[in-house]
């Protein structure tokens, strides 16, 4: 195996972002919820900034706005403020309060906060208020993610009568992904929670009037029915633990990798065949099926294709099993975080393959780079973000996941299933075959 | 009736109806969903374009994350300003203290890239966990040999504009290192002009075209060796006044040199500012080829921009931008191309900026300080604007609403200084609000999008 592994103490164009970022995303898929940053004001700013850069649709984020006074006394006054302004001005069912680096740092005790801005508050109709510890110093945006969701089921969940619900943590995916697994399971037959649910909120049409909080998002009533759910379905091969209604209900969990290619659709497609007692519907085996149709009409084209894959773990994960049963190499997987089991994981993926493949995890942009130019990669697979070494190698980047701030359309990009595989797949295929095409003297018109 | 938050009702103004009593320069309203960003995004925006320096982000990696390559902000040279550079601060630097972080960080990376000065910017928690950043700083410098600079910009410690005044403090250590006798008398001092999308260059030709000498630019296509010798220039030229009045008023004091506040966007102002350099130096020549030169722009503009005029006449805008000094240039602009303002605002304008957009408007025009999601769309709304005037957070508002958009922002690519901005501007605003696609918004058919009807 090559490596250019250098432990740099700095960190060079980042390949992750921060904690706040995953939360503010959680709660932009629950209906009728606000997220509120418990903080500097530019926190907020900054993260709408880059989700709006991403979706093309408005994100509100509040932010309680410390001034000096708040970093030395503590952000009690400010929190409770901006819980009344959120509330009068946006009127939400839940508001979700995520800490950031500052006051997490200054100590501030925020359950306290809000149980004492409850009881000031005491029979008035106050929203849900959902805390979720969120430093941006510990983590990446990922565990902002999971916390938030954890979070959530924490604080609402109840249990009871065990219904044929299927609660379903989709992790980071794009709204087009959360579409296509609910079509999934309404043609399975299966009733589904799934938390958190983005798809309408960003990514949702035009507005007749203006909307404070745009509709959409998994409801209050749904979240708490989660704790009476039939199984609970997980994608992420770095997960330890579950949305946590799985320990606390004992509802029977299924932890899967996000389900990229063929091998990890069908092992959550089997799983809803198992659960839902039915067969996969046809119209299934027919996208599996074209999928299949696909990779022998144009395997050649990419066979033992080098590629570098970066971004959440998760993703690289996925992806990479979906790279390594097409017949690309990925000499390259890379994270900004560290779960501590990315390597592993992808270790054996390749052993199956008879692949060794270099696995980075806390890597920065800059790894990525010095390894690169060791690796000489034909195309590099990740977010947006990975365009200046794709550009600095000359060499394409298919764009998946997040942020895609260069092209329209990022929370149209489908990753899942087979479906998603297949678009995923021919944009791999065509993105090689245009630079051949490209680079050829003579530049046929046909394949 | 759009219901204001009632702690920013003071912040609203109405021309016509109410007294002249906007509030503004305020700490953001906790919880009301501020455009606003933060100290940190203050200093960062301004020390940005320095290309040949390293900046350095200590804390947390998502100040550096959020900040990596954004701005249009080009460079004629070295490109290290378009990398993110972060301490990323770790829960054990949050409790050990992260001084011995920075200081590796700061030799490892000056060792590899080889800046000509190193900006580090102090975020939020830094001063609460106990990182002397400035001894940090003393002591790199003295190791490398370059000046190594501590940006105050805790995120908390006020406003964009206290981000500024710490970029300005920064700034201020680096001019007078260099130099300053081969400075000619006909020489300015270009402050707050951040090159987005190559405006500098722009600028600097007409100065060229002049015969006036461009020392250097604060900090479009920034060079920390001409910021080193900036006080040999006979007059600061100041555009972006928020962020640069602090440092031309030291510069005053320090170095005795006089400043005049321009604007180069629109017609009317980029001609006014090139005459008012040029009666600065009161020099026949100069008068002379600045005259030629601004009558062969305008006379050529104005012809260009017909097309777009006859068809954008009485059409309606709201304009929200961070520096109420733009919106001034904004407004003459849009009124050169026949359309009104119906509502402007800005994220840190001061009481002499909203008096003076006050006497600008028509009655009955309503003016917002640091305002918000929730009354930027139901003012637009209520006024029926066919162009929003912002940045990326106000962009898919106005698209959600069916109303055209310019981005007037810093992420923008396209030059809208000078004369040939004035013609961008002007199309970039017709292909916006012209464009057929606002036939299917429901704002115009009266209904949803999924209904076909």
């Amino acid at each position: 195996m090559i490596s250019a592994e250098k432990n740099f103490t700095a960190t060079t164009n980042p390949c992750k972002l921060c904690a706040p970022l995953g939360a503010s995303l959680v709660f932009k898929g629950v209906r009728d919820a606000l997220c509120l940053l418990h903080g500097s004001q530019g926190c907020a700013t900054y993260i709408r900034r880059y989700l709006i850069s991403h979706f093309r649709e408005p994100v509100d984020i509040a932010s309680s706005s410390f001034a000096e006074a708040a970093a030395v006394f503590g952000g009690g006054d400010n929190l409770k403020k901006a819980l009344m302004n959120v509330g009068s001005q946006y009127h939400p069912e839940i508001i979700g309060v995520a800490t950031t680096c500052l006051s997490e740092t200054i100590g501030d005790n925020v359950p306290m906060y809000i149980s004492e801005f409850k009881k000031a508050n005491a029979g008035t109709d106050l929203p849900e208020i959902i805390h979720v510890s969120t430093p941006s110093y510990r983590g990446t945006h990922m565990d902002g993610f999971y916390e938030s969701v954890k979070a959530l089921v924490k604080s609402l969940a109840r249990g009871g009568d065990r219904t044929d619900r299927i609660a379903l943590f989709p992790g980071f995916v794009s709204p087009a992904d959360m579409r296509y697994l609910k079509e999934i399971f309404s043609d399975f037959g299966l009733p589904w929670v799934m938390l958190p649910d983005y798809s309408e909120t960003l990514d949702g049409p035009l507005w007749k009037e203006y909307q404070r909080i745009p509709k959409g998002g998994t409801t209050y009533d749904e979240i708490v029915s989660l704790g009476c759910s039939q199984a609970t379905i997980e994608f992420g091969h770095t997960l330890k633990t579950g949305g946590s209604a799985g320990e606390k209900y004992s509802v029977p969990r299924y932890t899967l990798g996000m389900p990229i290619g063929i091998t990890l659709s069908d092992e959550f497609f089997s799983v809803l065949g198992q659960l839902s007692g039915k067969e996969m519907p046809a119209k299934y085996g027919e996208e599996r099926g074209r999928l299949i149709d696909a990779y022998a009409d144009a395997h050649k084209y990419i066979f033992e294709k080098k590629a570098i894959v970066f971004g959440e773990e998760d993703l690289v994960i996925a992806m990479t099993s979906f790279l390594l049963e097409i017949g690309v190499v990925p000499v390259l997987c890379a994270s900004g975080s560290k779960s501590g089991t990315m390597k592993k994981t992808i270790s054996e993926m390749g052993a199956g393959y008879g692949r060794s493949i270099s696995v980075r995890e806390g890597a920065d942009f800059a790894d990525i780079l010095d390894e690169a130019r060791i690796l000489r990669p034909d195309f590099m697979v990740g977010n947006s973000k990975g365009y200046a070494i794709a550009r600095e190698l000359d060499i394409p980047l298919v764009r998946i996941g997040f942020p895609v701030h260069d092209r329209i359309g990022g929370g149209r990009l489908l990753h899942l299933g087979y479906r998603g595989s297949q678009e995923l797949f021919d944009r791999i295929v065509n993105t090689i075959i245009e630079c051949t095409q490209a680079k050829s003297p003579v530049g046929h018109s046909y394949m | 009736m759009v219901k204001v938050l009632a702690q920013r009702e003071k912040q609203v103004f109405r021309k016509g109806e109410d007294t002249f009593n906007i509030g503004c320069e305020r700490n953001s309203v906790a919880g009301s969903v501020s455009q606003r960003a933060c100290v940190f995004c203050g200093s960062r925006v301004v020390l940005y374009p320095i290309a040949d320096a390293l900046h350095l982000i200590h804390g947390p990696i998502g100040c550096a994350a959020y900040t990596w390559d954004i701005r249009g902000a080009l460079s004629s040279g070295p490109k290290l300003h378009r990398l993110s550079f972060s301490t990323d601060i770790q829960e054990k630097n949050v409790i050990y203290g992260g001084e011995k972080k920075l200081y590796n960080s700061l030799i490892e990376l000056i060792d590899i890239y080889h800046p000509k000065a190193a900006f580090v910017y102090a975020t939020c928690i830094v001063g609460i966990i106990g990182d002397d950043v400035d001894a940090v700083c003393k002591r790199v410098a003295g190791e490398k040999g370059i000046p190594v600079l501590p940006v105050h910009s805790e995120g908390f410690k006020g406003t964009k504009k206290d981000g500024y005044r710490a970029a300005c403090e920064a700034l201020l250590k680096i001019i007078g290192r260099e130099a300053t006798d081969k400075v000619p008398e006909f020489s300015i001092n270009i402050l707050g002009d951040f090159n987005i999308a190559g405006e500098t260059w722009v600028i600097r030709d007409y100065y060229r075209r002049m015969g006036v000498e461009v020392v250097s630019v604060m900090t479009g296509d920034g060079r920390v060796a001409d910021i080193g010798r900036s006080h040999g220039a006979s007059l600061n030229v100041i555009q972006c006044s928020g962020s640069m009045m602090y440092l031309a008023k030291k510069m005053k004091e320090k170095y005795g040199i006089p400043y005049i506040r321009v604007s180069y966007f629109g017609i009317e102002d980029t001609s006014e500012a090139l005459f008012a350099v040029a009666r600065f130096f009161n020099d026949t020549e100069i008068l002379e080829r600045t005259g030629l030169l601004v009558e062969s722009e305008v006379e050529r503009v104005n012809r260009q921009i017909q097309r777009y005029r006859k068809k954008l006449k009485g059409r309606k805008a709201t304009i929200y931008v961070g520096g109420a000094f733009k919106a001034f240039s904004l407004i003459k602009a849009l009124h050169l191309l026949g359309m009104e303002v119906a509502v402007v605002g800005s994220q840190t304008g001061n009481i002499d900026d909203y008096t003076r957009l006050k006497d600008m408007c028509l009655p009955g025009t309503i003016i917002l300080d640091d305002s918000n999601p929730v009354e930027l769309a139901n003012f637009s709304l209520e006024k029926e604007v066919d162009l929003f005037i912002g940045g990326v957070k106000e962009r898919p508002l106005a698209y959600k609403l069916g109303i055209g958009f310019c981005d007037h922002n810093h992420e923008r690519k396209q030059i809208l200084a000078g004369y040939e901005g004035m013609v961008n501007f002007a199309k970039e605003v017709y292909s916006s609000v012209m464009s057929p696609v606002w036939r299917f918004s429901p704002r115009k058919t009266g209904r949803m999008a999924n209904d076909i009807g």
